[in-house]
């Protein structure tokens, strides 16, 4: 296990040591200790490591990870996992704005609540959250899977193209083109195997799903009043 | 004895033939109308600037002896390995998805024989684009359709897309019938979707998130790659200063007449700035910052001949970018399409729905059979020599003004033929001494 202190260490470091792993790989378990909500912390890593953040992060924690298995043990800034192709990434406390945001793979796991534009653009992430979304959040999600353990904020989906959202409590409202769908038994085992690899111990049957109306596919006149 | 005399037409300058036009189809339609292309109006333009050549006062070089350098470095003040190109005329991002998969490769082949840079776009980097361009410069736009970190340490440069000059403000757009299968594929999208791209970046809002996400793209490629800001010219001197502060290494400012692949019409004519009014305010702040020549300007919009070349860097740009005039070198508008174009509705010269598919020339289309006809060698041929003229053109008007480098031509080299122009670029009104807006009558 190769440790870095970031109270002596800089940013760059951490980032360049875990990227060398890609290339040359001597140590796949790193703890980083005193992240003090650093931003950029373990972006663009591309190895399977194990990588425990020891504390707070800031912006664009574990962006565009790929294969490596990121915890915080703390609350995360704007963009946790950001653009994320691959691995898993799990924030024990919350996340701001955006988490999620644009990832194409993965899993996301955020243990405490999550900020506005949660999902924002997903493009195949599944994304779990144990508490409650923000505002906008899945605004264009175009593939992948966001379920919520709590409540979902205003406009939940705007402009929702083939994200598949399961949401447990109230939803404040519904972003355009964004519906209740009807619960079938292939949804009920999917978000099954999703509350199951995030570790909440979460009732299927309790959730409701939503998903894109697929009315503004293409553009119609009669549309214009939902933009 | 009376002669009855013929009768007159008057047309109405505000509500002309096309205007009415405009408005009976929106009654017919319910919708906007989109295009592509740039600005169609009548703009201050390089047309309205002149150099001055060389005399008694100033001492000019042998057109075919001397030497006149063209070559310029982008990304000098982080990147590890800023990019040398060879000359400084750069072919814009167009996406693959707006223009077909020969269409990309024709301009990675044409840049790499003339020495330059090519630039992906909405929809991420094809391999037929990367394996042909020696330098590629890969778009980070707000939908981030195809991005990918491995895509992102393959390129040579990254640019932060804020806007385009067509469009400040706006986000992209690409209609059903160009989302074929493999677009829709790159782009995570169901086939045959209009495809709505957002206007703003999802993850961050601000010139203080700019930074930190600037520094995110710096530490994923290891600080390697050059990082470049594009804004679509509508304020640029505030939008210049934010993007140095956030830390870019070079700056792309488009303006108004640049090109889009699908835009309102009404949007393509009334937002922006033209570059020429443009280029001034975004080496003032430069220039303010310290950062003019550190920071690298590279300008578009409109850029057609090497006297738009020369002008442009006259007022102070590191290099150009051109995107319609690199489409039509490839075959755009070609004379021989005429018939066909008339069977669509334009006409060789006219035509600019490039939001359709159906561009006869194999350029702005995903249709198999139309983007066959565009041979991907050829076309790069074809650009290659267009940018070989665009650069002999801009020495030989350098060389006149007595200059060894294109880099050497400044303000001083320039007057203006109309009041707006010398307000706009901030050069002398032609045989006076008046630079409109600076301190004198």
């Amino acid at each position: 296990m190769k440790t870095i202190d970031l109270s002596t260490a800089e940013v760059r470091e951490l980032n360049q040591a875990l990227h060398d792993q890609a290339k040359t790989l001597e140590e796949r378990e790193w703890v980083v200790n005193n992240p003090a909500g650093k931003h950029n912390l373990a972006v663009g890593v591309n190895e399977a490591l194990t990588i425990d953040i020891q504390g707070h992060a800031g912006y664009y924690c574990a962006g565009m990870n790929q294969k490596a298995t990121v915890t915080v043990h703390g609350n995360v800034g704007v963009g946790v996992a950001e653009n994320m192709m691959s691995g898993v990434v799990r924030v024990k406390g919350s996340a701001s704005q955006a988490a999620g945001a644009t990832a194409h793979g993965g899993l996301l796991v955020i243990e405490g609540d999550a900020g506005a534009r949660c999902g924002i653009s997903m493009k195949g992430v599944d994304i779990v959250v144990g508490g409650s979304i923000g505002h906008m959040s899945c605004f264009m999600g175009q593939a992948g899977r966001l379920v919520v353990c709590g409540d979902a904020g205003d406009a939940l989906g705007d402009s929702l193209y083939e994200t598949r959202i399961y949401v447990k409590g109230t939803v404040k409202s519904l972003g355009s083109d964004c519906i209740e769908k009807e619960m079938r038994a292939e949804h009920l085992e999917e978000l099954k195997e999703l509350l199951n690899r995030a570790g909440f111990a979460e009732d299927p049957a309790s959730f409701k799903r939503y998903g894109s109306a697929r009315q503004l596919y293409n553009f119609k006149v009669d549309n214009a009043s939902a933009y | 004895m009376s002669e009855k005399l013929p009768p007159v037409l008057r047309e109405s300058a505000t509500f002309d033939r096309l205007t009415i036009q405009e408005i009976q189809r929106a009654a017919e339609t319910g919708i906007y109308d989109i295009r592509g292309g740039g600005t169609k109006r009548k703009l201050p333009h390089f047309d309205d600037l002149l150099l001055l050549g060389a005399s008694m006062s100033r001492y000019p070089l042998e057109g075919y002896r001397e030497k006149c350098g063209t070559e310029v470095v982008l990304g000098t003040r982080f990147a590890k390995k800023p990019i040398h190109l060879k000359i400084p005329v750069t072919i814009a991002g167009m996406s693959f998805g707006a223009l077909s998969a020969n269409a990309k490769e024709a301009l990675g082949r044409g840049a790499s024989i003339a020495g330059t840079s090519t630039t992906t776009g909405d929809g991420g980097m094809t391999p037929e684009e990367r394996g042909q361009s020696k330098h590629l410069v890969y778009q980070y736009l707000p939908s981030r359709y195809g991005m990918n970190p491995d895509d992102l340490r393959k390129a040579d440069a990254i640019e932060v897309v804020l806007g385009q000059g067509a469009k400040p403000g706006g986000g992209g757009m690409l209609l059903g019938m160009k989302v074929t299968e493999r677009v829709a594929g790159m782009r995570c999208l169901p086939i045959g979707v209009d495809q709505r791209s957002a206007c703003r970046h999802p993850d961050w809002t601000g010139p203080d998130d700019l930074a930190i996400k600037i520094a995110e793209i710096r530490e994923i490629t290891d600080w390697e790659k050059p990082i470049y800001v594009k804004i679509g010219a509508s304020r640029p001197y505030y939008d210049v200063k934010l993007a140095v502060k956030a830390g870019a290494d070079v700056i792309v400012l488009d303006g108004m007449q640049g090109g889009t692949a699908a835009t309102q019409e009404v949007f393509i004519e009334h937002v922006g700035i033209p570059i020429l009014s443009a280029i001034p305010q975004a080496v003032q702040a430069l220039q303010e910052m310290d950062m003019h020549r550190k920071v690298q300007l590279i300008v578009s919009g409109g850029i057609r001949t090497g006297a738009d070349v020369a002008k442009a860097m006259a007022l102070g740009a590191d290099a150009v970018a051109i995107g319609t005039a690199a489409l039509i070198a490839l075959g755009d508008n070609h004379p021989r399409l005429d018939d066909e174009l008339k069977k669509i509705g334009s006409a060789a010269g006219y035509y600019d729905d490039w939001q359709n598919g159906r561009d006869p020339a194999g350029i702005t289309t995903q249709d198999p059979e139309l983007s066959k006809r565009l041979d991907p060698v050829e076309g790069g041929r074809r650009l290659a020599n267009y940018l070989r003229v665009l650069v002999l053109e801009a020495q030989t008007m350098a060389r006149a003004c007595g200059k060894s480098h294109l880099h050497n031509l400044d303000p001083e080299d320039l007057v203006a033929l109309t009041v707006e122009a010398a307000a706009m670029a901030r050069v002398p009104l032609a045989g006076t001494g008046w630079v409109p807006g600076q301190g004198t009558y």
